[in-house]
């Protein structure tokens, strides 16, 4: 006879089994979710690093170089007086000439104009500008002669780079060119260098020569309008609305409305600041500062919802303690509030920042498309910021322009992470136990 | 009877020289509510309360749950401004100056009336920062030795100095339960308020914690006027010099402690005392 605790004991081991069984499935199933996101996450940026570590060598190509003065069509007495007159030494002066003579020195068979004119095309163009430099530079350079290393052209660049991989043989490359980059390579007088131009330049036609520190300049200003506008704004309405407003229709009013406005598109915010502050406000198209208002506009919502959920969280129990000693309504925020809410507080700005540091599309409305090659000195200044940037470069028809691309995804990837680390050191920091 | 005097004459009427049984004959009224009603939006806490506290003395507010006593000590130093809906009607007195007219400063109120809470809730700062706040934030140190000066007479007199003196800079909120309303009733002491109110200070804590605080509330009504809210009667009975019982929002008796626990006039008083409900 099968008593009733046996009976019991049974059913209980039975759901034991299938309780144990379904937890096992549960589990399988967060550890491949995980898994499937590593995977994901590992790919991308497997694919950005491979294309985009390129970019961070250049090569370079030696040359002797003498700055033949006849060549260079500059007679010094004309040029002395042009000079105190306050016009540009040298610009009107033959530097392309000097590469030219230089390089049929050094390839002294090669003959013909076509012939000619693809050896030429070995060296960027943006060579005469660094030679112009250094005659500047060096005024006793005149009719001597110096050795250099120039800057290669991008179709050379990226066949030099990929070629020692024994792979792909570039097409517009011709076979007279590789044998002159072999050549050089025999002997020693072409090679890569890390790519300091691309920190230190803007952007430019040539891709050799492009860079991004005028994007990043252009983010920065950006980011700086962005954050003091949407910081003490978004702050300040979060500890209104949480502290002193009344609780009445409009507050609800003004709550659903700031909940909704984090959802819109951010293109929206575009559209915003092109019929506000382009067409009716006439502030400079293209600017850090409308970039600025507008992405401070996207960010408000952000903050003031992380903000409030901050502020919400400080226990009554010290607000209490602080009203029974006599602290005014303001003493309360500022000196208990405020100082436990700001873990939360912070952390929702960069979170907003990092946000507002990747969009595009508000700022593409706005006019921050052009083309920029100057880097932006202040606020009024025409800009680009990095995620516009690598748009552009991304509709380049260069072939050069592929790893620059990725490049410039590396390096603003590297700022978002560095943001949100930042953020997790903070809250990790900052985190007080009442 | 007592409980007369007190109920009928309005506030012109009395005056310092009224003897009230079991007190020194002559002490200054320091706190009179008149005809106080709370509300809480439509729902009524506190029905037509007539009370008046002495200087320096002890007063306990006794009565079950729900019965408006915190309520009642909550508008003494307008914490219910703080509430939303609610109000409060009659006259309430402090020194003879109306507490709820215009011209009050409620800032400066509770400058004046301190109060001690149910849940000790230090600052999370140091200790010494949390006994400095006060003074610091009403200016009333001219400069760091006066700030050091009040801190220790303040841990001292809240019983808490000697275990706390050489780890001022620790966080409040290390210290255990019983310390932690000690910190509080420092806190409150420290810029010298002369009435002190206190919700259930010692509900949340240990018997020998409560003890220790009892003794601390019978040193403190040398300087300062105590009302005590508890729903311990045994603690009315040892610390209170006079117990006011309250119920369901109404006062029913205010009398010397040992006349209360001993002979209560009225039957509902008697009640609750000898435990027929709670």
């Amino acid at each position: 006879m099968i008593n009733k605790n046996e009976v019991r004991q049974l059913k209980i081991e039975q759901s034991l089994i299938k309780r144990h069984r379904s937890e096992r499935r549960f589990r399988r199933l967060g550890l491949s979710a995980i898994l499937l996101s590593t995977l994901c996450i590992v790919v991308l940026f497997t694919d950005i690093i491979s294309k985009g570590k390129g970019a961070f060598k250049l090569t370079y190509i030696k040359l002797e170089v003498n700055y033949d003065a006849e060549i260079l069509g500059v007679d010094p007495m004309v040029h002395d007086a042009l000079e105190k007159d306050g016009a540009q030494p040298y610009a009107l002066a033959n530097f392309q000439g000097l590469i030219k003579s230089a390089l049929r020195k050094r390839f002294v068979d090669v003959s013909g104009r076509r012939l000619r004119r693809e050896l030429y095309g070995l060296v960027s163009q943006g060579a005469s500008d660094d030679l112009r430099r250094r005659l500047i530079e060096n005024p006793l350079l005149l009719n001597k002669s110096e050795t250099l290393w120039l800057v290669a052209d991008d179709d050379v660049d990226y066949f030099y780079k990929n070629s020692d991989a024994g792979g792909t043989v570039s097409d517009r490359i011709s076979e007279h060119e590789q044998d002159w980059i072999n050549d050089l390579s025999q002997t020693g007088e072409i090679e890569t260098r890390f790519n300091a131009v691309f920190f230190t330049q803007g952007d430019s036609r040539e891709p050799e020569l492009a860079g991004i520190l005028g994007a990043a300049v252009g983010s920065f200003l950006t980011m700086l309008v962005t954050f003091f506008l949407s910081f003490p704004i978004g702050v300040s309405a979060a500890l209104y609305l949480e502290e002193f407003a009344p609780r009445n229709r409009w507050t609800d009013f003004i709550e659903v409305n700031i909940n909704n406005l984090a959802a819109v598109p951010s293109i929206i915010f575009g559209l915003l600041g092109l019929a506000v502050f382009i067409n009716f406000f006439h502030l400079p198209r293209s600017a850090p500062l409308i970039g600025g208002l507008v992405l401070a506009l996207m960010t408000l919502p952000t903050i003031i919802i992380s903000s409030r959920a901050g502020i919400k969280a400080v226990p009554p129990s010290i607000r209490e303690a602080a009203i029974g000693i006599g602290a005014s309504p303001m003493q309360v925020v500022f000196h208990h509030v405020l100082p436990l809410a700001m873990p939360t507080i912070l952390t929702g700005v960069i979170i907003g920042m990092a946000q507002a540091l990747g969009e595009t599309a508000p700022l593409l409305m706005i006019g921050m498309v052009a083309f920029i090659v100057d880097i932006p000195t202040g606020f009024l200044d025409s800009a680009t910021v990095m995620p516009v940037q690598i748009f552009l470069w991304a509709d380049s028809a260069e072939r050069a322009f592929i790893e620059k691309t990725s490049a410039a995804i590396m390096v603003l990837m590297m700022f978002l992470i560095f943001m949100n680390f930042l953020s997790v050191i903070l809250r990790k920091r900052l985190e007080r136990r009442w | 009877m007592l409980k007369t005097v007190l109920a009928d004459k309005d506030s012109s009427q009395l005056s310092s020289t009224d003897n009230v049984v079991g007190m020194p004959s002559v002490a200054k009224t320091q706190i009179q509510l008149c005809n106080v009603n709370v509300f809480y939006g439509d729902k009524q806490a506190v029905y037509d309360v007539n009370l008046d506290f002495k200087q320096h003395e002890i007063v306990a507010l006794i009565g079950p749950s729900g019965c408006g006593k915190s309520s009642l000590l909550r508008s003494i130093n307008r914490m219910n401004d703080t509430v939303e809906g609610c109000r409060v009607t009659g006259q309430l007195l402090m020194n003879d100056k109306d507490i709820y007219s215009k011209e009050m400063d409620p800032v400066a109120l509770r400058a004046n009336v301190g109060m001690v809470f149910q849940k000790p809730n230090p600052f999370p700062k140091s200790i010494y920062d949390n006994v400095a706040y006060g003074p610091r934030l009403h200016g009333l140190a001219d400069d760091s030795y006066e700030l050091d000066e009040i801190v220790q007479t303040s841990l001292i007199q809240a019983g808490l100095w000697d275990e706390v003196k050489d780890r001022l800079l620790d966080s409040g909120t290390t210290l255990s339960g019983g310390q932690q309303q000690r910190l509080c009733i420092a806190r409150t002491i420290a810029v010298s308020p002369e009435v002190i109110l206190m919700d259930e200070p010692c509900s949340a804590l240990d018997p020998i914690a409560t003890a220790k605080i009892e003794e601390l509330i019978n040193e403190l009504s040398e300087n300062h006027t105590i009302a005590i809210v508890t729903h311990s009667m045994q603690q009315a009975a040892r610390v209170s010099n006079r117990t006011a019982y309250f119920h369901l929002g109404k006062l029913i008796e205010v009398n010397a402690t040992e006349k209360i626990f001993t002979n209560p006039e009225q039957d509902l008083t008697e009640a609750y005392i000898t435990g027929r409900f709670g």
